[in-house]
């Protein structure tokens, strides 16, 4: 008789087995800031599209302290997103050789940070100079 | 083994598919010096304390890939993990995570076995080559596209750090994955197409959601998630490919 019974152990509460996996969990639920705020941009441009009152009441509304309150943990949970993004960033592409050496994660990583810093910056640059 | 002057605790997951429903923790108290792995812990409590614990080991200097267990919860090599970087606290240890336990810290590895045959784990030629055309020339820098993929020694410790591959056992996950690139960007293989039928497929790359525990816990820096991840692109690549050069043929 056969005497094999393999045990298949539950995979119940796996991400909170382990604090790699408890990170993964909060770094991908940042997504849903990033979906939160895009949608609370596409409403704006949905306003924008009904005329000058309306847009006027859209952005009374941001002014509102629960708004501001929500766009202070968009940033903060968009930074930390941004952050894990590119810090995964070298596992997910070809190696990239230049001069012969292979490019350093921490140098795709690092490029991937900057970049995301000049968008920003040049982005805030464009609408302050467009708002003065 | 001259003295033991410290004591710790290691506290093992038992399972014996004869006598016990599901698998219970027993603690065994062992002498150690600094030099003992988690390894030699285990080996200690089959010589003195229980012969019945069941383990698999064999080269005990990380490169035979048996003696993979959960130690603390994480995945690791049992022959290169000491105990005394848990003293004075006691360590745990499982067996590997996501495999079905066929008796105490020994897994079962049948799916693993099948998905490494399915990659078709050795280079295909593109044509047949006789004798008098003499050896393969490579180019250090072919060499170097799947040189650190070939560094696997299956293990299977990328599969225990993989929660998808928990959630759905038909995944190819990490390792088959590293290896099917290994030749797949090999200038002597000629097989690509063939495997990426397997990359594509339902158990193919596209389970991966990009945890990437499994290159972390990779005792050879093999990067299995690097693997993974070109592959989702090269997949991305065919599909999008074959509207503009058809192959025919293609599923």
């Amino acid at each position: 008789m056969n005497k094999r019974r393999p045990y298949v152990r539950p995979m119940d509460g796996w991400w909170r087995k382990n604090p790699y996996f408890v990170e993964y969990m909060i770094h991908e639920s940042t997504a849903l800031f990033v979906a939160a705020y895009a949608a609370v941009l596409l409403f704006g441009l949905l306003r924008l599209s009904q005329g000058e009152a309306a847009w006027n009441a859209w952005l009374n509304t941001l002014g509102s302290s629960w708004f501001i309150l929500f766009h202070l943990a968009a940033l903060l949970a968009i930074s930390y997103h941004t952050y894990t993004w590119f810090k995964i960033m070298p596992r997910t592409m070809p190696p990239v050789v230049i001069g012969g050496e292979r490019l350093p994660a921490w140098a795709i990583t690092g490029t991937g940070l900057a970049a995301a810093a000049a968008a920003c910056l040049g982005l805030l640059a464009i609408v302050w100079g467009m708002a003065r | 083994m001259s003295e033991h002057s410290k004591i710790i605790e290691i506290e093992v997951l038992r399972y014996n598919p004869e006598t016990d429903k599901v698998p219970s923790p027993q603690v065994f108290e062992v002498p150690f010096t600094d030099d003992m792995s988690v390894l030699q812990g285990i080996q200690y409590i089959k010589d003195h304390l229980d012969g019945s614990l069941s383990f698999r080991w064999s080269c005990r200097m990380a490169i035979c890939g048996s003696c993979g267990m959960m130690i603390n919860g994480v995945p690791h090599l049992s022959c290169e993990t000491f105990l005394r970087d848990y003293y004075p606290a006691r360590v745990r240890v499982e067996a590997l995570n996501h495999f079905p336990i066929e008796r105490d810290l020994v897994i079962n590895m049948e799916g693993f076995i099948k998905k490494l045959e399915s990659i078709q784990p050795y280079i295909i030629p593109k044509e047949p080559r006789t004798l008098a055309q003499g050896e393969y020339l490579q180019t250090p820098e072919e060499l170097n596209r799947y040189e650190q993929f070939s560094s696997c020694i299956n293990c299977m410790l990328c599969y225990a750090a993989c929660p998808q591959f928990g959630l759905n056992p038909e995944f190819i996950g990490p390792a088959a994955t590293a290896l099917l690139h290994r030749y797949n960007v090999d200038t002597r293989d000629g097989a690509k197409e063939e495997r990426m039928e397997l990359v594509h497929s339902e158990e193919g790359v596209f389970h991966c959601t990009a945890v990437g525990y499994c290159s972390e816990v990779c005792p050879k820096h093999v990067d299995p998630a690097n693997a993974v991840n070109q592959n989702k692109t090269n997949s991305a690549m065919d599909y999008f490919l074959r509207f503009i050069s058809p192959k025919g043929g293609a599923k």
